[in-house]
C-alpha cells in the first residue's frame, strides 16, 4: 500500500487564486519525500490538505489508505504534523506539552508516561522535560514538536519547513534526528523546504513545486543526472551572444542566462571549457569568469523554473514575517 | 462519548494549570473588584445613597454586585483567550487532533466555570472582612448555581466573539463597547427601580442584571425581581451563548 496517493489534488481560494492547481504523486512507505519549492509555491496547502486541515476544491488525496475529505478524523489519528510556525503552549512545560498531546489522543496512563519517556530521549530533551517552553531555544522547540509528532506512533509525518529560522548547527541536529526516526520507525516522512540542501540531503525523492504545479519528481541523483553533465557558468560581457554561440556547440546543452551569466550544461565539463573559450573569442565576447561544478537541485530548480529560488523569494512581508518567527524561536 | 469527557477533561486540565500556574492574573482579578469595593464601596458607604431598601447599607448592596462584575471581565477574558492559542500557535495543536470541536469548546467553558467559582468566593472573602453582611448560609450556597450560570454564559459570548474576529486588535474594542456598557447597566452600582425609562430599558437588555439581581437576592436578601425569574433568564442566555459559541467555534479555520 502507498503511504500517499494523490490525483489530480487542488485548492482555489476565494477569487480564483489556485495554491494547488491539480497535483498527482505516490509516496511510498518508509519513504522520506520532500516538496522543494519557494515560499507560496503551494507546499503549505499542499501539507494543509493530506493533514486535513484544509479541504480540497478538486481530486483526492489517500493518506495511509484513506481518503482525507471522507474521513478527516481516521486520517488525524494515523498522522502526526510538525507546522512551520511554533505551536507549543509556552505557559506549559515540555512534559505537560506532550502529556496534552497524548491524552488528546486518547493513551491510558501507563503507555502516555512510556511514550514521553521514549520520545523525549529520543530528541534528547529528557534533563529539559520539567521546564517551561519559554525557557527553550528555537532548536529544542523544534525537537520537542518533533516529538510530539511522533507521540502516537503515526505512519506518516509531516515536516512543515522543519528547519526555518534555525541556525546551521541546530538544522544538522535536526536532519539527524529525522533520519534517526525514519530508519528506527520505518515512519513514512513528508516534508517541505525551500533549503536546496535540506532535500538533496535528507529526501530519497523530491518534488520541484512552483505555483501550484509539480515540475519535477525524482531522486535527487536522478533530476541532477538530468540536467545532462557538468555545470559550467559563464560570466560575461554579453550573455545573449555567448548563449547564441553556445547553442551551436556539440554536447553543450541547457543553456540559460541570468543577469550576465550564462549556465551550461554538459559532458566532462571540464574538457569542453577550452573549446568555449575559444569560441567565446572569436565572437569577441569577453569572459569575466568561468566556474565548473557538478549540478546541484539548485540548477535543477533553475532549469525548470527558469529562476533561482532566491529570486522568487520573500517581498517584504514575507521576509518580515520570517524574521518575526525567527525571533520566535529564539 | 468517553473520548468527548475525556477531551473535555483535558481541556479542563490544561486550563487549570495555567490558572493556578498565573499568580498575576489571579490577583489581577482580584485586585479591581477588591478596589471597587474598598474605595467605591467605602466612599458611598460613609455617604449614604438614597433608593436602598431600608436597613440595607450601600457596601451590602454594592457586594454582589463586585462578584458578578469579577466573574463578567475573568469569564470574557478566558473565552477571548483562544485568540492569545489562535496567536501562538497552540490552536493548530488542539485543531489537528482526533477530538470534536464541541468538547473544546465544553472544556473552556468548564474551566472558566470552575476559576470564576474560585474567584467569586475570594471576593465574598473579601466581602465579609470589610463587613458584609450575608443573610443566609443556604442562599449563599445557591448562589453559586448564579456564580456558574454567569461565568458559563460569559466564557461562551468570548469563545463566539474569539471566532468571529481573527488577532487580538479587536479585543480592547470589545472591552470598551461590550463588557464596560454590559458592567454598568447591571445594576451592580446603583438600583434600577428610580433610573430614566431609557436606561431601565437597556439595563433589563442586558443579561447581567438578572445575574446581579439573583446574586443579591440569594446573599444579601433582597432583589428587584424574582429570583426564578432571574434564574430563568440567565439559564436561558448562557444556554444560548454555549451554542452559539459551539457553532461559531466549529466554523474557525486555522
Amino acid at each position: 500500500m502507498k503511504a500517499i496517493e494523490v490525483r489530480n489534488l487542488g485548492k482555489e481560494f476565494k477569487g480564483g487564486v489556485k495554491a494547488v492547481d491539480g497535483i498527482d504523486l505516490d509516496v511510498n512507505e518508509g519513504e522520506i519525500f520532500g516538496l522543494l519549492g519557494p515560499n507560496g509555491a503551494g507546499k503549505t496547502t499542499t501539507i494543509r490538505m493530506l493533514a486535513t486541515m484544509t479541504r480540497p476544491t478538486h481530486g483526492q488525496a489517500m493518506v495511509c489508505g484513506i481518503d482525507v475529505t471522507e474521513n478527516p478524523d481516521s486520517v488525524r489519528r494515523c498522522i502526526g504534523i510538525v507546522f512551520q510556525d511554533p505551536a507549543l503552549d509556552d505557559q506549559l512545560t515540555g512534559r505537560e506539552n506532550l502529556d496534552f498531546h497524548a491524552r488528546m489522543y486518547g493513551m491510558p496512563k501507563k503507555e502516555r508516561e512510556e511514550r514521553i519517556k521514549e520520545v523525549l530521549g529520543l530528541v534528547e530533551l529528557s534533563d529539559r522535560a520539567d521546564d517551561l517552553i519559554e525557557k527553550y531555544s528555537g532548536g529544542m522547540k523544534r525537537r520537542l514538536e518533533i516529538a510530539r509528532g511522533l507521540m502516537h506512533r503515526p505512519k506518516v509525518l509531516f515536516l512543515d519547513e522543519p528547519t526555518i529560522g534555525l541556525d546551521t548547527q541546530t538544522r544538522r541536529v535536526i536532519w539527524e534526528h529525522i533520519i534517526k526516526l525514519n530508519s528506527a520507525y520505518r515512519i513514512t516522512i513528508i516534508l517541505t523546504t525551500h533549503y536546496m540542501e535540506e532535500a538533496d540531503f535528507l529526501c530519497g525523492r523530491v518534488a520541484i513545486i512552483d505555483r501550484g504545479r509539480i515540475l519535477a519528481l525524482d531522486t535527487p541523483v536522478n533530476l541532477k543526472e538530468s540536467m545532462g553533465g557538468d555545470v559550467i557558468s559563464l560570466k560575461v560581457d554579453n550573455a545573449r551572444r555567448m548563449a547564441a554561440v553556445a547553442k551551436k556547440m556539440k554536447g553543450v546543452k541547457h543553456y540559460k542566462v541570468h543577469d550576465s551569466t550564462v549556465s551550461l550544461t554538459a559532458k566532462d565539463g571540464g574538457s569542453r571549457i577550452p573549446e568555449i573559450i575559444k569560441a567565446a573569442e572569436k565572437a569577441h565576447i569577453e569572459i569575466t569568469s568561468v566556474d565548473l561544478h557538478k549540478p546541484t537541485l539548485e540548477d535543477v530548480f533553475i532549469h525548470f523554473t527558469g529562476k533561482t529560488i532566491r529570486e522568487q523569494e520573500p517581498g517584504a512581508g514575507d521576509r518580515f514575517r520570517e524574521r518575526a518567527r525567527a525571533m520566535h524561536r529564539r | 462519548m468517553g473520548t468527548s469527557l475525556n477531551a473535555i477533561y483535558i481541556i479542563w486540565l490544561r486550563e487549570m494549570k495555567k490558572y493556578v500556574r498565573n499568580k498575576s492574573r489571579l490577583v489581577g482579578n482580584l485586585a479591581m473588584p477588591f478596589f471597587f469595593l474598598a474605595f467605591l464601596g467605602m466612599g458611598f458607604n460613609s455617604l449614604g445613597i438614597s433608593g436602598l431598601p431600608a436597613g440595607m447599607s450601600y457596601l451590602d448592596f454594592l457586594a454582589p454586585g463586585i462578584v458578578a462584575m469579577g466573574l463578567l471581565f475573568s469569564s470574557m477574558f478566558a473565552g477571548v483567550s483562544i485568540l492569545w492559542d489562535r496567536q501562538f500557535g497552540f490552536l493548530k495543536e488542539i485543531m489537528v487532533a482526533p477530538v470534536g470541536r464541541t468538547s473544546i469548546v465544553i472544556g473552556r467553558i468548564f474551566a472558566g466555570m470552575t476559576s470564576g467559582v474560585i474567584q467569586a468566593f475570594f471576593i465574598l472573602g473579601i466581602s465579609l472582612l470589610m463587613g458584609v453582611r450575608i443573610t443566609s448560609l443556604p442562599g449563599l450556597l445557591a448562589s453559586v448555581a448564579f456564580i456558574m450560570l454567569i461565568a458559563m454564559s460569559f466564557v461562551g459570548l468570548g469563545i463566539s466573539i474569539a471566532s468571529r474576529i481573527q488577532d487580538m486588535h479587536g479585543f480592547q474594542l470589545i472591552m470598551n463597547f461590550l463588557v464596560m456598557p454590559t458592567f454598568l447597566l447591571s445594576g451592580a452600582l446603583f438600583p434600577l427601580d428610580r433610573l430614566p425609562a431609557w436606561l431601565a430599558g437597556l439595563s433589563y437588555i442586558d443579561p447581567l442584571t438578572y445575574g446581579v439581581d439573583g446574586l443579591r437576592a440569594l446573599i444579601t436578601g433582597t432583589s428587584h425581581l424574582p429570583v426564578l425569574l432571574d434564574l430563568g433568564i440567565l439559564g436561558g442566555f448562557c444556554l444560548a451563548m454555549i451554542l452559539l459559541a459551539t457553532y461559531l467555534f466549529k466554523k474557525t479555520e486555522v
